[in-house]
């Protein structure tokens, strides 16, 4: 691959007949030689990842191998069970449906947060809504700051910057939602004796967007090599539907919506894979900024920004730490 | 205990476990690896609460606070305008 020269988006064109092909043959392999499980368990967001995710299960494993699982809370957008019910049934699998939101309650996910959201915003009450956002990086140089977003009743917006302790209570609190949707699961994957399916692209594996035992565990993650604009290749040649495919990428984590751009990254997903692809194969500054209509400073900002992340996210990636490494002597 | 020393034993015991090491009042947090983005929101908590100033938006920069010095020279200047700014309402 020639990235040297003209430096454009077909850098990431893949032939996903091919691509998904290579994909079904690792997960059968996998689930035989390592996981040794019956079928797949995946968590329905109504967004791309998990449905292309789920559509590359049924290619593999066949569809009466694959269970869906759609976890709505009284946060999550409207749309979310739609689209997730939309895609479970043109892959004709079976889906269980379980509200998280009791299991939220019970652990005092919603007192807990709106407790935190008050430490900076006192009026904040039922019928107002919330999201944080990122000082963008493209802005100005300097550290990340995070901001609350509120909406109260009136639908009036008023935005503030997060001190420490509300910044950490509020996404300790949130991280509920991703834990207790993995804890589930890992529920129904042991009554059936299947495998977790993890659904995150290369940008969100490799930048860390993913909440540690949460939406970042699982026993095979089948898309984590393909930058998002692949997945979306990859959802049109498996026949995703269309509402999914074109719904803008959120979080669906706050109960105003947030996009991931805002949330996490620093560009939106189309350019931020062309930054990452760029970073990991050496292409000029120059190049990378005249194919994005921008500055070479704003590369510049958004390779800084990707090292940063890198490097603060790694303890997610990371396994339990031992002090002596344990040897199998008889394994081989 | 000076401004410096203070922003000093800050930074020593709350990220490096109390262990000086090898930092220096000009190590880079960052660069070195001592304070993330989040070790950065802690220091900027503890410079509000303690010397009862605020830290605006803009100066959320390496250039007041990536380091022990620029810290204590980030303070140091803050201190000066608000003397400044309340000489001038006297």
């Amino acid at each position: 691959m020639n990235v040297t020269g003209d430096f454009s988006g077909e850098v990431l064109r893949l032939d996903p007949e091919l691509e998904a092909a290579r994909i079904c043959t690792k997960i059968r392999e996998l689930m035989l030689t390592q996981v040794k499980r019956r079928g797949m368990v995946i968590g329905l967001s109504g967004g791309i990842d998990s449905s292309v995710t789920a559509a590359l299960a049924v290619k593999a494993l066949g569809k009466e191998r694959v269970l869906g699982l759609e976890m709505p809370e009284r946060h999550s957008a409207q749309e979310t069970m739609q689209l997730s019910s939309m895609v479970a049934a043109s892959l004709g699998i079976e889906t269980v449906v379980e509200d998280i939101s009791g299991i939220l309650e019970s652990v005092g996910f919603y007192t807990r947060y709106d407790h935190a959201v008050r430490m900076v915003v006192p009026e904040y009450n039922d019928g107002w809504k919330s999201k944080i956002v990122i000082s963008g990086s493209m802005e100005r140089p300097g550290f990340t700051s995070f901001y609350l977003v509120t909406q109260n009743k009136n639908a009036d917006i008023s935005t503030v910057r997060l001190p420490f302790k509300p910044y950490l209570e509020i996404v300790a609190a949130t991280n509920f939602k991703q834990r207790i949707r993995k804890m589930l699961e890992y529920y129904h994957a042991d009554r059936l004796h299947f495998a977790v399916a993890g659904t995150p692209n290369r940008l969100e594996y490799d930048q860390g967007f993913f909440v540690k035992l949460g939406d970042g565990a699982a026993d095979i993650k089948p898309i984590a090599h393909l930058y998002k604009s692949q997945v979306y290749q990859l959802a049109e040649y498996l026949g995703i539907p269309e509402e999914i495919r074109k719904r803008k990428p959120t979080t669906d984590t706050y109960s105003l919506t947030q996009g991931q751009d805002e949330f996490y990254f620093s560009l939106p997903y189309e350019k931020m894979d062309l930054c990452l692809f760029a970073k990991n194969k050496g292409v000029p500054v120059g190049s990378v900024a005249a194919a994005l209509g921008l500055e070479p400073e704003q590369v510049q900002m958004v390779f800084k920004d990707i090292e940063v992340k890198r490097s603060t996210t790694r303890y997610l990636h990371l396994p339990p730490l031992l002090v002596d490494d344990i040897v199998w002597e008889n394994s081989k | 205990m000076s401004l410096q020393e203070d922003i000093r034993t800050f930074i020593v015991d709350n990220f490096l476990f109390g262990d000086e090491g090898g930092l220096s009042n000009d190590s880079s947090f960052v660069k070195e690896g001592i304070v993330d983005s989040t070790g950065i929101l802690q220091l900027v908590a503890y410079i509000q609460e303690q010397y009862m100033i605020a830290v605006e938006d803009d100066e959320l920069i390496p250039e007041n606070l990536d380091s022990v010095s620029r810290v204590t020279a980030f303070i140091e200047g803050k201190k000066r305008i608000v003397v400044a700014e309340s000489a001038t309402v006297d």
